[in-house]
C-alpha cells in the first residue's frame, strides 16, 4: 500500500489504469509494478511451467515474474515487464499464462505433478512414438508452458531505426555514469549518456543517501542541469544499450512512445539505435541476487534492493509485516529504511554468524530463512537460528544474496569475466572491449563515494584516449558504507527452492543435471533451461552456477559462467526491422514512362527494384493473354513500342577500353568499328555465364555496354573489380549511364517508317544497317539510335536524356497506334524473345555455361578472357550436360509449365531419372501453339525426340518434342529487314 | 513558336514538398551535371578546371563552389561538375559524361534535418566529420546516394532519378516521425 509521504511520485495527480479489467489508480512517476503493489495486487502472473502464483520480484529490467500483456487487438503487446512500464492514464494490463483467471488457474495442476516435471522431463518422456513430438507433444507443451501471445495480426505501430555518433558513450546514468558524463562533457568531448530508466540517477533514485552533505538526488539534479546545458552532451533516457559490436559500434533500444496515452500517429513505439563511439564507459551498475530456499517464489518475496526502490522511490510499503533476509550489510539498509517509513519489521535475518545491528528490531545473526509459506501471498517465514527454528508472521520478505556487477556488455566480444573471492561475484576483465572502461558498481565498487571516484577515474582514462585534457575536479563527499558479503547461494533443506523464477528452475533441477553428467555450465543451462527465459537469467545465473559448482565438487571460478550475448534486454523484432513494412521494404525504381503506363491501365510487375508494365489492356480485353497476343501481333505485323530503360547501360572510356572489353567478354571487341554494336557474353570467375548484352563503339576509345536489367548492378561491380584489382594499371573509366537515358524499343516491320517520320531522316540499311548505331536529334534534343532487336523483327532502340523520356514514350506510342500498333509490355516482350530463342536470366540463371547455352562459338579461341580456363574445364564442356533446347507439345496436353522436369518416355518420374527442365514457356500467337525453352542432357543431339514432361506441383503431364531453340525465322530475314 | 517536340520533366514536382518543425523538404531543379573522370593522375584536370571554370578540384569528400557552379567529389576518380556546361577544353584532361538526367536532388533544411538524416544514413553528421561543404557517397534509406552539407542546417541529397519517389517518401515519413518527437 501507499505510504502517506515521500517518494518521487506526483501525488497531486491520479492516473487510472486497469489490471485484468479491474480499475486501479496510481500517480505519475509510478511504474505499473509500483502502482500494482500500491494497490495491494500481490499476484501479478503465473509461472512458466508450474503456473505458480507470482508477484513482483525486482524493480528493473531484470524482472523475471511480473510480465504482463498491454493493450488489445492488433496493438496487443505481450511480455511487458511491469517494472519497466511507466504508468499512464488509461493503461490496460492483462496477466499472462493463466486460465481461466489469475486467481484460479487450472494449469496449476502442473505444480502437483512437479516431481514428474523436473529437468529433462520432456526429453525423457515424450520420446515415443517419435513422430508424435512434432504434432502432439510440442504443441501441447507450448500451449501449457509459456508467456503472453502475439495478436496474430499485422503490427500497426510505427517503429524506427537510427544512427548516432559520439566520442564517448556512457552506459548507465547512476552516480558513476553521471560523473563520467560530467567530466567528459566539461572536457569538451561529444558525449552520449544512455540510461534505461525514464530518469537518470540509478541506485540514487532508490536509496537514502547523501552527496556533498545534501540528499543525493540534489546532486543528481544539479549534475543533470549542468549536462543538459552542454551542447556536446546528449542524454538519452529510456534507452538500454543492448549489445557491443565491432569497431566501437553499440546497439541500443529506446522506448520512445510506450509511456504515453495519446501517442501522436507517426511517433514510433521504439527506436533501435546503432551508436558509433570512439570510446565508452560501462557504468551499468549491479543486479541483486536472491538466496534459494523452499518456496522462495511466493508472492511477497522480493529483492531487498527492489524493496528499497518501492519504499523510497515510489512510497510503497511492501506489506504490513516485513522480514528482511540477507548475507550482507546492504540488507540492513532495507530494514533501516522500512523502520524509517514506519513499516513493521518482523525480523532481520542475517546469515553471517558475527553480524550485528543497532537497529531496533528482532535480529537473528547466523540465521537462515528455510521456507516461505502461503500460496497466493506470503503469510509466514520459517527461519533456522543457531538456537532453533522460529516462524515469523510476515506478508513480505526482502532477500539479498549480494550483488552481481552488470558486466554483460564486456563479454559481447568474447571476453570472459574473472571471479572475485572477496565479492563472491564475477568482475569484468579490463580491456576485453577495445576502448571501453568500466566504472562504479559494474566493476564491483559498491559505495557511492567509490562510484563517484571510479567514474572520475574512468572519465580520465577515456579522455586520455580521446586526446582531451582532464578537467580538475573536487570529488564530493558521499556515503562509504561497506557491503561485507559472505556467500550464501542456497539454504539447505527439503522442498523446491527456486533459482530461475522466469523458467521455473529449482536447486533440485540443477543438482539433477549434475547427477546426469551435465556438468558443464553450458550443458546444465540447456538441460534445465536455466537462464533461457526473456530475462536471460540476470538474477539467477550466478546462483545456478554456484549450486552446480557445489554439486560437482568444484568452486565457482572453475565452474565458470555461461556466455553473455546480445541483446541485454529483449528487443522487439519490429524495432530491428523498423521501416521495412510496405513501401519501406525496398526502394522502388520507376521508369520515365511509369505514369503514362499507369494511365494506360498497365498492371506493373517487379523486375529487381524496377517496376515494368506487364501489358497494356484495351477496351474489351478480359484476360491478359488477349492483350499479350495483340501486342505480339503489333510487333510482328506493324510496330510496337516498349520501355527498355531498365537495362543496365555502362559508359566505358579510356585508352585501354577496347582491351578491357576483350578481357571481360568471351568474344572480341577491339575489332569492332565505330558506329557498330556487337553481342557479348560475360563469364563469372567460376566459368559460368554472368550476363549477356550488346556493346556499341561510339568513339575510338568510347563504348556503351548494355546489361540485362537483373544483372546491371552485378556487372557494374564486376567491371569495377576487374579494373581496380585485376588490371589497375589500365586506363579505363567506367560510369553507369542507366539513369541518364530513357530508351525505347521500336520494333516491327513499320518501325523504320515510324522513326524516319519522327527523325525526318533516311534510316535505310545504307544509313543504318543491322547492329549499327548513330547519334540523332529530335527537336534539338540529342540522343542515340541503335539498330538492335530482341524480338527478331526489324527493330531499333532510341535513347534520349531521361527528362524527355515520358514525352518521347507518349509520342512513340501515339505514332505506333496510328500505324496499327502500340505499346507492348513484359508479357509480349517475353513471348517475342521465346519465339526467337533469345535468352534472359531464366536461362542465364547462374548454373549454366556458355557451352550449355549453345554460345560456345562466342568463346574466342584466339585471345584470353576472364575465366577462359575455368570455362574450359572438361566438366563444363561435357556433351551430356544439360544444354539448351526448344520444346513443343505433341500430345493431348498442351501445358508446359516452367520449372517442370523432363523424363524419357518410359521412365518413372522421379528425381534420379530427370533428363532436364523447362525454363521459359509461352503461348505463341504467331505460331498458334505453346512453345518453351529448357535444358536437356545432351540436348542439341536429341532434336526430334519425344519426352515426358511432369510438373509434380501443378500435376501436369505433357508429351513434348525436342526442337531447335529458334521457333521463328531462323535465318533472321525479318531482323535484317 | 511551335510546341517543342519533346518536353522536359523533373522526376518529382519541383519545389517545396513538406515543411514540419521549421524543417523543409524541397525538390531542387535539374542542373547541368557532368561527370569528370581524370583517369590516372588528376593534375591536368585540376589545371583545366581552374582555367576554364575558375574552380579548384576538390579533395575527396569535398566540394568547391563559385558563383558559376560547383565541383563535387563523387567517388573514386570521379568528380561532378554542377551548373555550367563543361568547357570542351576539359576533354583533354578528363572523360566527360553527361549525368544531368541521372540524379534527383532534394534539399533538406532546418533544425530537424540532422535528426531526419540520422534515421536514413549511417554517416556521422557532426560538424567535425561533415563540416559545411563536405560531401559523401553513402547509403540513404537503402539507396546509394550523395549527401552534401550545403548550409549549417542544410543538406542536399542526391539519388538516382528512378528512385526519386522513394527518397521523397522516406524523407517525408521520417520528418513526420522526428517532428512527432516534439510531443515528448
Amino acid at each position: 500500500m501507499r505510504l502517506s509521504k515521500g517518494g518521487r511520485i506526483d501525488r497531486s495527480r491520479a492516473v487510472s489504469f486497469t489490471f485484468d479489467g479491474r480499475a486501479l489508480s496510481g500517480h505519475p512517476g509510478d511504474t505499473l509494478a509500483s502502482a500494482l503493489l500500491a494497490s495491494g495486487q500481490k499476484v501479478v502472473g503465473r509461472s512458466f511451467k508450474y503456473h505458480r502464483p507470482r508477484g513482483v520480484f525486482s524493480a528493473g529490467s531484470e524482472e523475471p515474474n511480473a510480465l504482463v500483456t498491454l493493450g488489445a487487438g492488433a496493438r496487443r503487446e505481450p511480455n511487458v515487464r511491469a517494472t519497466m512500464q511507466e504508468l499512464f492514464d488509461g493503461l490496460e494490463a492483462q496477466s499472462q499464462n493463466c486460465w481461466p483467471s489469475l486467481d484460479w488457474d487450472l494449469l496449476e495442476v502442473n505444480d502437483l505433478f512437479a516431481d514428474f516435471l523436473g529437468a529433462g522431463f520432456y526429453y525423457k518422456t515424450f520420446m515415443w512414438p517419435r513422430k508424435a513430438w512434432e504434432w502432439l507433444y510440442e504443441p501441447a507443451i507450448r500451449r501449457a508452458a509459456g508467456l503472453g501471445a502475439l495478436s496474430g495480426q499485422p503490427d500497426p505501430e510505427p517503429n524506427e531505426k537510427a544512427f548516432a555518433h559520439c566520442d564517448l558513450l556512457v552506459i548507465g546514468g547512476g552516480p558513476a555514469g553521471l560523473m563520467v558524463a560530467l567530466q567528459a562533457g566539461r572536457a569538451g568531448a561529444d558525449v552520449i549518456l544512455c540510461d534505461e530508466d525514464h530518469e537518470p540517477g540509478g541506485r540514487l533514485l532508490s536509496e537514502v543517501e547523501e552527496i556533498a552533505g545534501a540528499p543525493a538526488m540534489e546532486w543528481v539534479a544539479a549534475t543533470l542541469a549542468e549536462l543538459e546545458a552542454m551542447d556536446n552532451v546528449r542524454i538519452m533516457i529510456r534507452t538500454t544499450v543492448t549489445g557491443v559490436y565491432d569497431q566501437g559500434t553499440f546497439g541500443a533500444l529506446e522506448r520512445v512512445g510506450r509511456h504515453m496515452k495519446h501517442r501522436p500517429g507517426p511517433l514510433p513505439l521504439d527506436c533501435f539505435w546503432r551508436i558509433a563511439a570512439k570510446a565508452s564507459v560501462l557504468a551499468a551498475g549491479a543486479l541483486e541476487r536472491p538466496v534459494a530456499f523452499q518456496d522462495n517464489d511466493r508472492p511477497g518475496v522480493m529483492l531487498a534492493g527492489a524493496m528499497r526502490s518501492y519504499l523510497n522511490r515510489y512510497a510503497v510499503a511492501p506489506g504490513d509485516a516485513v522480514t528482511v533476509f540477507g548475507n550482507n550489510d546492504d540488507a540492513h539498509r532495507t530494514a533501516r529504511d522500512l523502520l524509517a517509513a514506519g513499516v513493521h519489521v518482523a525480523g532481520l535475518v542475517d546469515s553471517r554468524p558475527g553480524a550485528a545491528t543497532d537497529l531496533d528490531l528482532p535480529f537473528y545473526a547466523g540465521a537462515q530463512v528455510t521456507r516461505a509459506s502461503g500460496r497466493m501471498g506470503l503469510e509466514a517465514v520459517s527461519i533456522r537460528t543457531p538456537s532453533g527454528e522460529v516462524k515469523l508472521q510476515s506478508d513480505a520478505l526482502a532477500v539479498s544474496g549480494g550483488w552481481n556487477p552488470s558486466l554483460h556488455l564486456t563479454c559481447h566480444l568474447n571476453g570472459r569475466p574473472e571471479w572475485s573471492e572477496t565479492l563472491a561475484a564475477f568482475l569484468p576483465r579490463p580491456g576485453v572491449v577495445p576502448g571501453m572502461q568500466v566504472a562504479g558498481a559494474a566493476t564491483g565498487i559498491f559505495t557511492t563515494a567509490g562510484c563517484l571516484a571510479s567514474g572520475a577515474e574512468a572519465a580520465g582514462k577515456a579522455l586520455e584516449t580521446l586526446g582531451l585534457s582532464v578537467p580538475p575536479l573536487d570529488l564530493p563527499q558521499a556515503g562509504e558504507q561497506g557491503y561485507g558479503v559472505q556467500p550464501l547461494w542456497a539454504v539447505a533443506g527439503n522442498g523446491r527452492a527456486w533459482l530461475d523464477l522466469a523458467n521455473d528452475v529449482t536447486v533440485k533441477d540443477v543438482r539433477q543435471a549434475a547427477s546426469e553428467n551435465f556438468r558443464s555450465v553450458e550443458h546444465m543451462k540447456r538441460y534445465t533451461t536455466q537462464g533461457m527465459a526473456p530475462d536471460q537469467g540476470k538474477i539467477s545465473n550466478l546462483g545456478a552456477m554456484a549450486v552446480l559448482a557445489d554439486a560437482t565438487g568444484r568452486d565457482v571460478a572453475a565452474t565458470g559462467i555461461t556466455t553473455y550475448r546480445p541483446p541485454y534486454v529483449p528487443v522487439p523484432i519490429a524495432a530491428l526491422g523498423a521501416g521495412g513494412k510496405g513501401k519501406g521494404f525496398a526502394p522502388e525504381r520507376l521508369t520515365t514512362s511509369h505514369a503514362q503506363s499507369l494511365a494506360m491501365s498497365a498492371p506493373m510487375i517487379e523486375a529487381g527494384l524496377w517496376y515494368r508494365p506487364s501489358y497494356f489492356p484495351r477496351t474489351g480485353e478480359k484476360h491478359w493473354r488477349q492483350s499479350c497476343d495483340r501486342e505480339v501481333a503489333h510487333v510482328r505485323e506493324a510496330v510496337g513500342v516498349a520501355d527498355v530503360s531498365t537495362l543496365g547501360k555502362i559508359d566505358l572510356q579510356g585508352r585501354d577500353a577496347a582491351r578491357f572489353l576483350d578481357l571481360v567478354y568471351t568474344n572480341t571487341f577491339s575489332t569492332l568499328k565505330e558506329g557498330r554494336a556487337r553481342y557479348g557474353v560475360m563469364l563469372r570467375e567460376d566459368g559460368h555465364v554472368m550476363d549477356d548484352g550488346t556493346t556499341a563503339r561510339i568513339g575510338p576509345e568510347h563504348f556503351v555496354m548494355t546489361t540485362t536489367t537483373a544483372a546491371a548492378g552485378e556487372v557494374m561491380g564486376h567491371l569495377e573489380f576487374v579494373s581496380q584489382v585485376l588490371v589497375p594499371g589500365w586506363d579505363v573509366r567506367l560510369i553507369s549511364v542507366t539513369e541518364q537515358w530513357a530508351q525505347f524499343a521500336v520494333a516491327g516491320p513499320q518501325s523504320r517508317a515510324l522513326l524516319e517520320e519522327l527523325l525526318g531522316r533516311d534510316l535505310s540499311d545504307a544509313a543504318l544497317s543491322f547492329m549499327g548505331t548513330m547519334p540523332i536529334e529530335i527537336g534539338g534534343v540529342e540522343g542515340r539510335l541503335f539498330r538492335i532487336s530482341f524480338s527478331g523483327e526489324l527493330a531499333y532502340e532510341i535513347a534520349v536524356p531521361a527528362r524527355y523520356g515520358e514525352s518521347l514514350f507518349t509520342r512513340l506510342v501515339g505514332m505506333a497506334e496510328a500505324r496499327g500498333g502500340g505499346a507492348y509490355g513484359m508479357e509480349a516482350l517475353n513471348v517475342l524473345r521465346i519465339e526467337k530463342g533469345f535468352l534472359t536470366h531464366a536461362e542465364l540463371h547462374g548454373r549454366t555455361t556458355a557451352f550449355d547455352l549453345g554460345l560456345e562459338r562466342w568463346m574466342s579461341p584466339s585471345k584470353s578472357f576472364i575465366c577462359k580456363a575455368a570455362a574450359s574445364r572438361p566438366g563444363l564442356l561435357a556433351e551430356d550436360r544439360e544444354r539448351l533446347i526448344g520444346l513443343r507439345p505433341v500430345g493431348a496436353s498442351k501445358m508446359i509449365p516452367p520449372g517442370a522436369f523432363l523424363f524419357n518416355e518410359g521412365d518413372e518420374a522421379v528425381r534420379e531419372n530427370a533428363q532436364g527442365y523447362v525454363t521459359s514457356s509461352c503461348y505463341s500467337p504467331t505460331l498458334g501453339e505453346t512453345i518453351a525453352l529448357g535444358f536437356l542432357k545432351s540436348g542439341p543431339e536429341r532434336i526430334g525426340e519425344h519426352l515426358r514432361l511432369v510438373d509434380h506441383l501443378r500435376e501436369a503431364v505433357t508429351i513434348c518434342e525436342v526442337c531447335e531453340t529458334c521457333f521463328l525465322d531462323p535465318e533472321g530475314e525479318r531482323t535484317r529487314g | 513558336m511551335a510546341e517543342p517536340m519533346l518536353k522536359a520533366q523533373n522526376a518529382l514536382p519541383q519545389g517545396e514538398a513538406l515543411v514540419l518543425g521549421d524543417t523543409r523538404i524541397d525538390v531542387l531543379p535539374m542542373p547541368r551535371m557532368t561527370s569528370l573522370m581524370p583517369g590516372p593522375g588528376h593534375a591536368a584536370l585540376a589545371k583545366a578546371l581552374r582555367k576554364h571554370h575558375g574552380l579548384d578540384l576538390p579533395d575527396p569528400g569535398g566540394r568547391v563552389s563559385s558563383d558559376e557552379g560547383e565541383c563535387l567529389w563523387f567517388g573514386l576518380g570521379q568528380y561532378m561538375l554542377i551548373g555550367p556546361a563543361p568547357s570542351p577544353l576539359l576533354a583533354g584532361a578528363a572523360t566527360l559524361t553527361e549525368q544531368s538526367d541521372a540524379w534527383t536532388s532534394v534539399l533538406l533544411e532546418g533544425p530537424l534535418a540532422r535528426q531526419v538524416l540520422a534515421r536514413l544514413t549511417p554517416l556521422d553528421l557532426r560538424d567535425a566529420s561533415l563540416p559545411l561543404g563536405a560531401t559523401a557517397r553513402s547509403e540513404i534509406a537503402h539507396m546509394m546516394g550523395s549527401l552534401t552539407r550545403v548550409g549549417s542546417e542544410a543538406f542536399r541529397l542526391m539519388v538516382f532519378r528512378s528512385m526519386a519517389q522513394t527518397l521523397l517518401h522516406e524523407l517525408k515519413d521520417t520528418l513526420e516521425a522526428v517532428a512527432a518527437r516534439q510531443a515528448l
